[in-house]
């Protein structure tokens, strides 16, 4: 396949020349396809437009058959989920979130530096070790994490998850931003240590700034599983510690009709992950595919 | 999605890889451990937060405890593993798992290479539709759960109902009637955008040129998807594929908040058996000899994944 290779079509046109114009017909294939791909997005996105149509509805609407496409919003429901005790989940997910991804990259950082600028041996054996407690079904150590949580007074603490949570982020951040600082070029860093920098000044005016836009990304990945965290959050917490996916189902009411004000929980509960989301689309490739898509 | 720079990190990396060797027969003692500091904070952590528990799986797996019942812990040898073969709840909850999983991953992935090739034409507004079409990941999976099962697969007020009756379908009871089928929509709709990013990052990985050159050489839309695109992609969709796998396996959410495993244990995956089992029937021992039974599978099935990962991200020393 070389580009000089003359087209072996080169006569098709004018054979085609009686028909419709290639041109034309190329532009509206393209206005078809264009066509079907706004059906598709509108048709994907249509149950996310239906939640938080729901959220503004008042419950009779919500539950309607049929059901209610033109109603009169009412913001009735998001005072209700904001006034109903949602405060301590939001502060135990704020804390959980946070902490766990500042933890994650206290330790991920350092390590990540370990396995790529200054590399210690068998590399990737310690990142398959990393990769491979990914891998470990979360089912298969929830049994003894109860049970010994339970024997220390641990259940229902909050530090109890941001332990579990920093421990489920680290392999995904460690990978993750080995690849960021894999691609710092080595002649970099030599430089400023020829120019005298100490090691710490290099780190610190040299790398940092580079691998920035990294540790950034890994946050958000670190940030979106934490915030969205429910199996360990519904085994090990009650009351005192619950987060904000505990809130969401606390919602569902066994008296009364509740849809309104569950939509409206789980939007909220959801925005701040979607609204980071769109805003870091490409970091957000980068980060699900743990690095390995740049 | 900048992919120009894959060549020069890989040469990169050689260059490292080359110093890396070189280094590991000239370094002395004092220097490997220098090396060795930064990483030890994270590999100890690890190994403590997840290894330990596991081991503590194990010893569990071995006796018959129950929390509600303090006397009853002994030693047990393999009981609780003879258990698990006569389990045929067990049994149907590995196949729903197994079933759940590849429905899933194979059928958002589908959808996810249409989506991208979709997405990778110009057209106005793309940016747009791209938002839009990657917003069900990014939804809470407790309120995408709860969004499917209570507004949309309801039986008597959900949307998904109202729209099958437009053209004359009797309403369905989704949840209770086809519950795993319920389940994989609900995630196939979560993992399609997932998958459509990876496949569409593989998609303008390709070099411009070589797109070029076949339509010169006379290669219709249809023959360079087969001869260029679709082997350029591969390593995307091998890669989508395997973590989609790892994610959806360990699926919880959905089937705790669509069916709870229902209607009785027809929907359960291991996942939501073993929660059962230990948290609603308090049996530590065969929760646990589930837990290592699911283990063993998985370092099975993963040791295989693993390689492929290893190729996929290119991991040298």
């Amino acid at each position: 396949m070389t580009a000089t290779a003359p087209p072996r079509d080169a006569g098709a046109p004018a054979a085609r020349a009686p028909r419709r114009d290639p041109a034309t017909r190329r532009r509206s294939t393209g206005m078809l396809l264009t066509t079907l791909t706004w059906i598709l997005a509108v048709g994907f996105f249509f149950p996310v437009a239906w939640l938080a149509m729901t959220a503004f509805k008042q419950e009779a609407e919500a539950q309607s058959d049929p059901p209610t496409f033109f109603f009169t919003p009412t913001l009735d429901q998001f005072r209700a989920v904001v006034e109903g005790g949602s405060g301590t989940y939001v502060l135990n997910s704020v804390i959980a979130t946070g902490v766990s991804t500042l933890l994650v990259l206290l330790l991920g950082i350092p390590a990540a530096y370990a396995l790529s600028i200054r590399p210690v041996e068998k590399v990737s054996d310690v990142l398959f070790f990393f990769i491979s407690t990914k891998m470990l079904p979360v089912v298969a150590v929830i049994v003894p994490i109860y049970v010994i949580a339970g024997e220390i007074h641990a259940l229902d603490n909050i530090w109890t998850l941001v332990v579990l949570y920093t421990a489920m982020n680290l392999p995904l951040a460690v990978w993750m931003m080995r690849s960021f600082f894999q691609e710092v070029p080595a002649e970099v860093l030599e430089a400023a240590a020829m120019d005298g920098a100490g090691l710490l000044k290099t780190l610190r005016s040299v790398l940092m700034p580079m691998v920035a836009p990294g540790i950034a990304a890994t946050a958000l990945i670190c940030v979106i599983f934490a915030w969205n965290e429910f199996f360990f959050a519904l085994n090990l917490t009650a009351s005192r510690a619950a987060t904000v996916p505990l809130f969401i189902v606390s919602t569902m009411t066994s008296e009364g009709l509740f849809l309104a004000r569950l939509c409206a929980a789980a939007l909220l509960a959801s925005l701040p992950v979607i609204l980071a989301g769109w805003i870091a689309q490409k970091q957000l490739v980068r980060g699900l595919s743990m690095g390995a898509i740049k | 999605m900048t992919t120009t720079t894959v060549g020069h990190a890989q040469s990169l990396r050689r260059a490292q890889s080359s110093r890396a060797a070189r280094d590991r027969h000239t370094l002395p003692r004092a220097e490997r451990w220098r090396r060795r500091g930064p990483l030890l904070p994270a590999l100890i952590f690890t190994i403590v937060v997840t290894q330990i528990p596991f081991l503590v799986t194990i010893w569990y797996s071995l006796r018959s405890r129950n929390l509600l019942n303090p006397g009853s812990d002994q030693f047990v040898g393999l009981a609780n593993y003879g258990d698990i073969v006569l389990d045929s709840t067990f049994r149907q909850a590995a196949v729903n798992s197994v079933v759940i999983t590849l429905g899933c991953v194979v059928v958002a992935m589908a959808l996810g290479i249409g989506l991208a090739l979709l997405l990778d034409r110009s057209f106005p507004g793309r940016s747009v539709a791209r938002t839009l079409l990657i917003t069900p990941f990014l939804l809470m999976p407790v309120a995408s759960s709860v969004l499917w099962s209570m507004a949309i697969l309801n039986p008597t007020f959900g949307l998904f109902n109202w729209t099958i009756g437009l053209v004359g379908i009797d309403p369905v009871d989704w949840t209770s009637t086809f519950p795993v089928l319920s389940i994989v929509m609900a995630l196939v709709w979560q993992w399609t955008p997932f998958m459509m990013l990876l496949v569409l990052a593989g998609l303008q990985a390709q070099p411009k040129d070589v797109l070029e050159a076949a339509q010169m050489d006379g290669a219709g839309p249809g023959r360079t998807f087969v001869s260029i695109t679709l082997p350029q992609l591969r390593r995307y969709i091998e890669l989508g594929l395997l973590l989609g796998i790892i994610y959806v396996v360990n699926t919880f959410d959905q089937i705790y908040l669509m069916t709870a495993g229902g209607p009785g244990t027809a929907s359960a995956n291991l996942p939501f058996y073993i929660y059962q089992r230990a948290f609603l029937g308090f049996d530590v021992g065969q929760a646990a000899a589930m837990g290592v039974v699911v283990v063993i599978a998985t370092i099975i099935v993963a040791s295989a994944a693993l390689r492929l990962i290893f190729r996929s991200f290119d991991v040298k020393e």
